[in-house]
């Protein structure tokens, strides 16, 4: 005979605020470290600074006390501290290179926790969201296919992700990623239990039968024609990866997964063969280090990023004191690559170990809370940070491709800022629920 | 600055993020919440018996007046049953003025999961100053101190009454 007992949760508003500090005096630093280090120290700059940040994660502690008192308590301090690296890492390539994305990036940011509050604010039960499953599959399709419109959608680097309209340019598939997580997680929950039916049994794994195979085969299609016609490997390896972690969530079928990557490898390898632009990326991964590939430009940033890191060493050549500078897209694609430089393997880690924290947070949160809807949605939140984080830091050390994406919370560039923040406020809404002791649930 | 000032605080500025990264996860090891299942049961009744009389036992029957988790002192002198052997091991039930019902039967204040028992197996009543147990025609009879019990008996302080596999104890 057993007993299952509850132990009581502790909200852990007060660890999350002790953990505030020490995120507040790393954010900081790191920005005075920059300054000092380009001989650029002003005091009154970095008091303003240091006083911007305070007040963020003030209300957002505050906002979280009084919405989501139970919420998860080591979420807004990773979160902020991974944010507030990138920016100094942003300022510091800026003042090398006369730039001034930093002011922007720290507005993104502002307007991001502004969103998240936001979010928090309006969306009080994330089971709400399940009335727009269909909604949110129809909007993220469109999301995802707006750069195809012409007239609207930009092409930089060959890759035809942006739109651009008054002026203003976003990339509509960082929003398009939370919406598809909303479908997906709605969808499945209704649908589960058909697609983890019988099958037919191969190599001692089930596999789904054949006339199942439909929503597999119709996410595949659109991964593919992301890939095609948007040439961006990344957002469709994303995609189609959350899909498949969701689908495995869901069905607890691992048969799901092979198929699904296998499907994927046939079309990537189809892709890399026939696409020239998905070709050199290909090649660029391949032969980095070869003469032909580096001169001709195609893996001049893959390599000279591969470089900085390597100059970094073990413990970084401190912040300030590298050249980042010298990779191009150092702001933005290899802020990866910079920070690796500057901050050395140790920091990298660290800063991987956060990115960890927050998905593992993501897992807990989909464990923990009651609704399988809520389940799906924080692990599909998960799987969307865990495996873009992969394609990223993976591009930039050679070890898958390297593609379009952009780390989360540390790159340069507002839609990437401003989705993630939301992902975090839909994460804690969830957590908030999971953590609640039973009796106070609905 | 110095040089050396320069390299101090660019070793602070790692060990700083790596303090709160492993703060982060302290804070996480703290965090274990859920459910915890805890087995009771014969396996383990030879250990340490006393001990586990104490400890925690399930919660949903905090409704129906069954004590869980460990005593308190403000209650020693009202007294309590526990059951100190058998399936239901470490359950305690506080003693007020109404009589306790054992048994199989659902509608039992106590009730044991055990083939030996009856449905409604024995009472433990308030009588004058002290506590009474009868048997309420059991099969297979309740035995205080290895005395069958049949009309009522007092019950005092100490005493161990065993039906079935459960063994109680009257406390203070």
């Amino acid at each position: 005979m057993a007993t299952v007992s509850e132990i009581s949760v502790r909200a852990g508003r007060r660890s999350e605020l002790a953990l505030m500090g020490m995120a507040w005096v790393i954010i900081v630093l790191a920005r005075a470290l920059v300054d000092y280090n380009a001989a650029y120290l002003e005091l009154d700059a970095i008091a303003f600074y240091g006083l911007g940040a305070a007040v963020l994660m003030i209300a957002a502690h505050f906002v979280l006390d009084r919405v989501a008192p139970n919420a998860d308590p080591v979420m807004l301090p990773a979160v902020f501290t991974l944010n507030g690296v990138g920016i100094a890492e942003i300022h510091r390539i800026d003042l090398a290179e006369g730039t001034g994305f930093a002011t922007a990036q720290i507005t993104w940011a502002a307007l991001g926790v502004a969103t998240m509050i936001a979010v928090l604010l309006l969306l009080r039960d994330h089971r709400k969201l399940r009335r727009y499953t269909y909604t949110a599959g129809v909007v993220g399709l469109i999301l995802y296919m707006l750069p195809l419109v012409p007239g609207l959608g930009i092409t930089i680097n060959g890759a035809r992700i942006w739109i651009s309209a008054l002026g203003y340019s976003m990339q509509p598939g960082e929003f398009a990623k939370i919406a598809l997580v909303v479908f997906f997680a709605g969808y499945l929950v209704t649908n589960r239990d058909t697609l983890a039916l019988a099958g037919p049994k191969f190599l001692g794994l089930r596999f789904p039968r054949p006339r199942d195979m439909g929503p597999l085969l119709l996410v595949w299609a659109a991964a593919m024609l992301i890939m095609v016609y948007e040439r961006d490997l990344g957002a469709s390896l994303l995609f189609f990866g959350i899909f498949l972690g969701m689908l495995y969530v869901a069905t607890q079928r691992l048969s799901w997964v092979l198929t699904g990557m296998g499907l994927f490898a046939v079309g990537g390898t189809m892709a890399a063969l026939t696409i020239p632009h998905v070709r050199s990326r290909f090649d660029a991964w391949l032969h980095a280090l070869d003469a032909d590939t580096y001169s001709s430009g195609t893996s001049e940033q893959l390599v000279r990023g591969l470089f900085g890191m390597a100059s970094g060493g073990l413990f970084g050549t401190g912040l300030g004191e590298g050249r980042p500078d010298l990779v191009p897209y150092a702001e933005s694609d290899f802020i990866i690559a910079s920070l690796g430089e500057e901050l050395g393997l140790t920091g990298l880690m660290a800063i991987l170990t956060l990115y960890l924290i927050i998905v593992q947070r993501a897992f807990r949160a989909s464990i923990g809370v009651r609704d399988g809807f809520g389940k799906l949605l924080a692990s599909g939140l998960g799987f969307a940070m865990a495996i873009q984080v992969f394609i990223v830091v993976g591009g930039v050390t050679r070890v898958i491709p390297l593609t379009g994406l952009t780390a989360p919370f540390l790159a340069y560039g507002g839609s990437s800022l401003l989705a993630n923040w939301i992902v975090i406020a839909l994460l804690l809404r969830v957590s908030d629920m999971a953590r609640r002791p039973s009796e106070e649930v609905a | 600055m110095s040089e050396l000032s320069i390299t101090l605080l660019r070793f602070g500025f790692l060990i700083l993020l790596w303090a709160l990264v492993l703060a982060a996860i302290g804070v996480l090891r703290a965090d274990l919440y859920g459910t915890r299942v805890t087995t009771r049961g014969r396996g383990r009744e030879r250990r340490k018996p006393d001990n586990r009389a104490n400890k925690v036992a399930a919660p949903s029957r905090a409704a129906t007046g069954i004590r869980t988790g460990s005593i308190s002192t403000s209650s020693a002198a009202v007294g309590h049953l526990a059951v100190v052997s058998g399936p239901l091991k470490g359950t305690t039930i506080p003693l007020g003025t109404a009589p306790i019902l054992i048994g199989r039967s659902p509608t039992c204040t106590l009730v044991i999961d055990d083939d030996y028992c009856s449905a409604k197996h024995c009472r433990i009543f308030p009588e004058d100053d002290g506590w009474r147990i009868e048997d309420l025609g059991s099969t297979n009879g309740t035995f205080l101190d290895n005395q069958r019990v049949g009309d009522p008996m007092p019950f005092k302080r100490g005493d161990q009454v065993r039906l079935g596999a459960t063994t109680l104890e009257l406390r203070s």
